[in-house]
């Protein structure tokens, strides 16, 4: 059996579990045997956005040890993805050992929808959810992995699912890490605007490949008293 | 942010008039853009894009030589240059000149160089009386404003805001219908631009081979500008330099486009010497002014000098969901938008406004617009580590620091990192319940900053890696 690693993110692992489940199941349905490395905690985002780029570098590395050997690795987050592919590079421009590693791995690290569709070539993954859904782009996503029209695949596949798109797609949530709370009333209006624009569609849920954007959506939509709801592209595959 | 204007930032965000006003403006702008770059009608886009960036790239490498050869070409056509280090040494040159020539009244063309220098201000202190002839920045003068946005700059203004204004400044009739208004305008500044003796413009491009410069605009005021007084002063950043006249047929396929959605303005016009024998109109003098202001200081910068390929289309802004939300007055500097946020710690200091690379959620639609390619969240983040390192010092700063350490030595140890991530599942298991309960913790800044806006669910009870090991377990039994 062709084996993954995943890598669920500090904030899958953390806050939502669930998906970080979904994902293993999806990919096990399909054939793959999967490996948690255990000794994953976070790619080092949250510092390199802050402008700590020293703490950034150190986290970095952890990461890059602890995946040295994976043949794929795979991650529920195109901005986590993003991180470790572009901004690695970036961090490691001066410490030629670490760029190697970096290089080593970039082309070995693939966001969840993407893997699906450009390594294991499967679009139906036998899903089924009976629901009207609108899906977010994520920026980092859609603008640093550009993946676009690959989780609409995907969810085109899903039985009893209707997608209808949102006006704003593309518009960001306004979470961008520390962003949301140093600047709150900013991110805050952002949020706000996306959720007008989900609630003109009608659809009952937020499909998302980021779990940080959908914690921004599910937490603005509870705020504005909506029970639509949020989930991980993987959460609706893994849906039967 | 510390340090950011809050206050200012919430009134703009609770004023429903401008919110809708900025919102549809840019979004209108967004979808006009939309229409004249889809491959369908522009299958060669990208490639333009990637043009304009090496030819901008070239260019800056390559600054002190197509200056040079500018302004060897103006002479040939017998035009002056005149090199600027600063705004006062441009007030000084037109102070000069006007008091030389005996002149009071000047027209302006529309000019986001001359705003960086505040050139209306210092030069009505020294007597002068500079009027803006493009509509919108007639408006902002009248108002006693900055522009609000780099090519729209009355974008905020209602037209019942623009009636009240012209009724007010100008002791005409109310009148709210555009058109209308424009007339008025108009009838104004025909009698300005008969009798002002110095027409001011800024330039888009400064041709190098030729020693032309390259205006474009909408209204027909910068011909007006450039042509009817006796002198004309064009003031030009130097980053404006492009090296031939035919790179001309990439960036003006790009600039229309990307700033308003036209294909092309509707007046592109080639302005080179002075009006010479045989022709009909033209000024007698003519000098383009070469501005420095930093410029230098950031070309210095091999990380971050490509802040100077910009020019100036404004659909960063158009595109930037923070723009969107606060405007253009929140900014600190006359550029705002993205662009601002890279290069006004660049003019002004990193520590002038550490908080405004921060003001910015990275979402990279400033990039993926951006005619000449500028990475302006790659530079953001740059801006940001280097506030970080400038603010060392400061306590909260101290702060953040020590938490980002304390952070960093964590996730460097799997088994600590897990321990603490029980400790928060247990404590916030309940939620926000929990967390109103504590209210100590309401205030924490961090967490009150969230639920400001927001709610959030309950941590689970058990982490990913718990649940893991779990069924692993179960599969094994």
């Amino acid at each position: 059996m062709p084996r993954v690693s995943v890598f669920v993110t500090c904030i899958v692992d953390q806050m939502f579990p669930k998906v970080g489940m979904a994902m293993v199941e999806v990919l096990e349905r399909i054939g793959y045997d999967v490996d948690f490395p255990e000794e994953q905690t976070c790619c080092g985002q949250p510092a390199f956005n802050t402008g700590y780029r020293e703490e950034a570098r150190k986290v970095a590395r952890h990461f890059l040890k602890v995946f040295r050997d994976a043949e794929y690795i795979v991650v529920p987050s195109g901005s986590c993805t993003s991180m470790i592919a572009h901004q690695y590079r970036e961090l490691f421009a001066k410490e030629p050992e670490w760029l190697e590693a970096t290089n080593a791995i970039e082309p070995r690290i693939w966001e969840f929808s993407k893997f699906l569709l450009e390594v294991a070539k499967v679009e139906d993954v036998g899903a089924r959810l009976e629901r009207v859904v609108t899906f977010h782009d994520s920026c980092h996503g859609l603008r640093g992995l550009g993946i676009k029209e690959g989780p609409r695949r995907l969810l085109s596949r899903v039985r009893g699912l209707t997608l209808r798109e949102m006006d704003a797609a593309e518009e960001c949530c306004g979470f961008g890490g520390t962003f949301s709370v140093k600047f709150p009333e900013i991110s805050g209006g952002m949020a706000r605007t996306k959720i007008d624009s989900i609630l003109r569609t009608g659809a009952e849920l937020v499909v998302g490949i980021d779990v940080s954007c959908l914690l921004q959506i599910r937490g603005a939509l509870s705020r504005a008293g909506s029970t639509i709801g949020t989930m991980h592209l993987a959460e609706v595959l893994a849906h039967r | 942010m510390t340090g950011a204007p809050e206050n200012q930032i919430r009134n703009t965000l609770e004023n429903q008039h401008l919110q809708t006003a900025i919102y549809t403006a840019t979004g209108r702008l967004m979808s006009h853009r939309r229409a004249v770059v889809s491959p369908e009608v522009l299958p060669d886009f990208q490639e333009l894009r990637t043009q304009a960036n090496l030819i901008k790239k070239h260019t800056i490498e390559n600054l002190d030589y197509y200056l040079e050869q500018f302004a060897s070409n103006v002479a040939a056509r017998g035009g002056k240059v005149i090199w600027a280090r600063d705004g006062a040494a441009v007030v000084d040159f037109l102070a000069k000149l006007a008091k030389e020539k005996n002149v009071r009244l000047i027209v302006k063309a529309k000019s986001m160089t001359s705003e960086e220098i505040e050139l209306n201000d210092r030069l009505g202190r020294h007597g002068l009386e500079p009027v803006e002839t493009d509509l919108g920045e007639y408006i902002v003068q009248l108002a006693h404003e900055r522009p609000y946005h780099i090519v729209a700059p009355a974008l905020h203004k209602t037209r019942y805001e623009v009636a009240d204004l012209f009724t007010e400044r100008l002791g005409v009739e109310r009148e709210t219908e555009i058109e209308r208004q424009t007339k008025i305008a108009r009838s104004v500044l025909r009698e300005k631009f008969l009798s002002a003796g110095i027409g001011i413009s800024g330039a888009n491009f400064l041709v190098a081979d030729s020693g032309a410069i390259v205006l474009v605009t909408n209204e027909g005021n910068a011909r007006m500008a450039t042509t009817l007084p006796r002198i004309h002063v064009a003031i030009a950043g130097i980053e404006k330099v492009i090296p031939r006249a035919q790179d001309l047929a990439v960036f003006l396929k790009l600039l229309g486009r990307s700033a308003t959605g036209q294909p092309l303005t509707v007046y592109t016009s080639f302005l080179s010497g002075p009006r010479r024998e045989n022709e009909i109109d033209g000024p007698d003098e003519f000098y383009v002014v070469l501005l420095d202001n930093g410029r230098t200081r950031l070309l210095a910068d091999r990380y971050k000098r490509e802040s100077l390929y910009c020019i100036r289309c404004g659909a960063c802004l158009n595109h930037c969901p923070v723009y969107r939300k606060v405007g253009g007055h929140n900014y600190p500097w006359v550029y705002s938008g993205p662009i601002g946020k890279i290069i006004t710690p660049q003019y002004l200091g990193v520590t002038h406004d550490p908080w405004l690379p921060f003001a910015s959620s990275l979402c990279g639609a400033c990039e993926e617009v951006c005619p000449v390619k500028i990475r302006i969240p790659r530079l953001l983040l740059k801006l940001r580590s280097e506030v970080v390192k400038a603010k060392m010092r400061d306590p909260q700063s101290r702060l953040e620091r020590l938490g980002f350490r304390v952070w960093a030595w964590v996730m460097c140890r799997p088994k600590l990192y897990e321990m603490l991530g029980a400790m928060g599942s247990a404590v916030f298991g309940n939620g926000e319940a929990w967390l109103r309960r504590a209210p100590g913790l309401m205030n924490y800044g961090p967490v009150k900053a969230w639920f400001s806006q927001r709610d959030l669910a309950p941590m689970p009870a058990r982490s990913f890696r718990q649940m893991w090991r779990a069924r692993r377990k179960a599969a094994q039994d």
